[in-house]
């Protein structure tokens, strides 16, 4: 720089531009500005990860920008993210990720903001709420119920143990698959479920993990946002892991069976692809293995031949969609009955986003 | 072989609880102690731990090394107390808000330089197998015991023993209970409380290193969970004595493991209350030792919470 006097001038120039900058970028012929908003940090080796990865595959697409903020609490701090991300940024789709923060702050700022779509992950939108909001979730209770299978054929003591952070229904879902799949198996196997009341607790969730090993578990997988200290202290004590939301096998080479994988990028191609094309983006949108909205991990080496082959056969017939894990004749664990025989939930079922019970074999009250 | 044990396993569970989550509460209420003794209350702790278990894992995993984590967090730690005792000696500075400002300088600063060290794995401290005679396998995981407890264990009586019978541990005593007695005797006040923070930072960091390279033994940034202000908080509750710090460390572990537990043997409902039971405790006991007629025993008097 050859001038280096900052004349008045200069600076209320650069303010201009500065100013200038946000609005030039948002008239910009053709260019859609994607917002996506995290409750943690977006490497957290989990649920946040899942996204960030998606958001940043996206950003390679022509006429898109992508703009993320972390670490977005699930209060009014999400309405104050969004707001900056539609004055400051320009942003005309919004995606706030995490389950609180749905309702009631996406839902009002909708309101607000009825030219900007917003899709939340997790929520269930219905045709009650505003028609520029959203919502888009993937039924990762089958890859727990894959997970199962592979558990139920690594398991010795015929126990199973699963660290959760709350008790809501995708949780739910994950645990009853997870044992429902293990049960395929062998019809003894139970699970023991510890509830540690909050989505990220390291020290919570590794004493969590230890007391399901102390239990009896051999084969211990989990549903908190990083399951990072559940799988490496479950590994360090001996015990066989499935993984959740990303994949963790490096974390524990040996003990690692499989994982149940997010893969958000389908779901966030087609959304931009509609608004490119100028359509209004689909309201609710649902889906599983079959429609690639989830995945597996590769398997480890605790996973035997005949466990292998029965996996594979069943994420076979997952593939063709319409999928029941839940069918009846089922029970809960209280002896209620929740399904009679003949009855089932396929994967796009509504009943699944509201269960509120925990099937037979399950140790553990909601 | 283990068979089912039933009730046994959740005092098992407890006294392993109490072993493997005490330390870092144990380290950093050691500190705080040796700090508040000397008239100065350092709330920046829990940024301190939290920027210990960073720097420690970092390291750890760059050279390989998990002592050489150890050694880093207590130096960081050790550089965050100077910070603290420095700007303390301003005039007219408050040491409370000093504290919150470094607690949250201290956090975003491990979140900023920890970013790239979430996804690697840093290799563990060790831990000596006490368990041995035994062939029940959750009283052998019970008492792994890491090297760090008891070093803290053995720093809580040395410093219980210190603080009365030497030399140094009266200095920081008297410039505790009164700074007019302490310049009267030649003493350097301000330098007195800069070495005492120093020395509470150097503790709190080997606190985070424990956290981030034994147990949990995993860098995210949720590992403390507000560990290092419940820490803080401990000391009041024993009261500036070491030794009781080290039982209130214990009793806090301890009653941290009670949850899950209890619902490990099956007794699920109410999980929110026993996670509570920690804080319950506190406020019982607190409430069964205060006195109407009597401010703090123990306190020290030139802390700015007793004046």
């Amino acid at each position: 720089m050859a001038d280096h006097s900052l004349s008045r001038r200069h600076l209320l120039g650069g303010a201009a531009a500065l100013a200038l900058t946000p609005l030039s970028r948002a008239r910009a012929a053709g260019t859609l500005t994607a917002g996506f908003i995290y409750v943690g940090p977006k490497d957290d080796y989990g649920y946040n990860q899942a996204h960030a990865l998606a958001a940043k595959a996206l950003k390679g697409m022509p006429g898109l920008e992508v703009t993320e903020e972390e670490r977005v609490p699930e209060t009014n701090a999400v309405e104050k993210t969004m707001e900056s991300m539609i004055n400051l940024d320009g942003a005309t789709l919004l995606l706030p990720t995490s389950f609180g923060h749905y309702s009631p702050y996406m839902v009002a700022e909708a309101k607000k903001n009825p030219k900007i779509q917003f899709r939340h992950c997790g929520g269930l939108w219905t045709d009650k709420d505003p028609k520029n909001a959203g919502s888009y979730f993937g039924y990762i209770a089958q890859g727990q119920y894959l997970n199962g299978i592979a558990a139920g054929h690594a398991t010795k003591s015929k126990k199973l143990g699963f660290v959760a952070a709350k008790p809501i229904p995708q949780v739910l879902n994950n645990i009853n698959a997870f044992l429902l799949g293990a049960q395929s198996v062998d019809p003894s196997i139970t699970c023991q479920v510890i509830f540690t009341g909050e989505w990220s607790l390291a020290v919570k969730e590794a004493e969590a993990t230890n007391a399901l090993i102390d239990g009896g578990a051999d084969v211990v997988t989990c549903h908190v946002d990083s399951p990072k200290v559940t799988v490496e202290t479950a590994a360090r004590r001996g015990a066989f892991v499935c993984g959740y939301h990303v994949d963790q096998s490096p974390l524990a080479p040996q003990k690692y069976l499989t994982g149940a994988e997010w893969n958000w990028l389908p779901i966030y191609k087609g959304f931009v692809e509609a608004m490119q094309a100028g359509k209004v983006p689909e309201n609710f949108v649902r889906g599983g293995l079959a429609d690639g909205y989830v995945k597996m991990s590769p398997y480890g080496p605790g996973v035997s031949d005949a466990a292998r082959k029965n996996a594979d056969a069943v994420k076979a017939e997952m593939m063709k969609g319409g999928y029941q894990i839940i069918k009846g004749p089922l029970k809960d664990n209280a002896g209620k009955e929740i399904l009679a025989a003949g009855k089932g939930y396929p994967e796009k079922a509504a009943e699944l986003e509201s269960t509120n019970y925990l099937v037979a074999g399950v140790k553990g009250s909601v | 072989m283990s068979g089912d044990l039933g009730l046994w396993s959740v005092l098992i569970a407890v006294v392993g609880g109490a072993i493997r989550v005490s330390t870092p509460f144990l380290f950093v209420s050691l500190g705080e102690t040796i700090t508040e003794r000397s008239g100065r209350i350092n709330l920046g702790l829990e940024g301190t731990l939290v920027f210990g278990a960073m720097s420690a894992y970092a390291t750890a995993v760059l050279t390989g090394s998990p002592w050489a984590g150890v050694a880093v967090a207590g130096l960081a730690g050790g550089a965050f107390g100077l910070l603290h005792g420095f700007v303390c000696r301003l005039p007219r500075v408050n040491d409370v808000a000093v504290g919150i400002a470094l607690m949250l300088f201290g956090t975003g600063l491990a979140f900023f330089f920890g970013k790239a060290f979430i996804q690697p794995s840093a290799p563990p401290l060790p831990a000596i197998p006490f368990g041995f005679w035994s062939d029940v396998p959750q009283i052998q995981a019970a008492l792994r015991v890491n090297v760090l407890f008891l070093v803290g264990a053995a720093l809580a009586v040395f410093l219980w023993w210190a603080f009365r019978n030497t030399k140094a541990g009266l200095i920081v005593r008297v410039v505790g209970d009164s700074a007019d007695a302490a310049r009267a005797m030649g003493y350097d006040v301000d330098r007195v409380r800069l070495f005492a923070t120093a020395a509470g930072g150097v503790l709190a960091g080997i606190g985070g290193a424990y956290l981030s390279l034994y147990y949990p033994g995993s860098w995210n940034e949720g590992i403390s969970s507000g560990q290092g202000l419940m820490a803080v908080a401990l000391v009041i509750f024993a009261r500036w004595n070491p030794l009781a710090c080290f039982a209130a460390a214990l009793l806090f572990g301890g009653a941290g493991a009670l949850g899950p537990a209890l619902q490990s043997v099956g007794v699920t409902q109410g999980y929110y209350l026993y996670y509570a039971a920690p804080y319950v405790l506190t406020l019982a006991l607190l409430i069964a030792t205060s006195s109407p007629d009597r401010a703090l025993a123990g306190a020290p008097g030139e802390l700015s919470l007793s004046k």
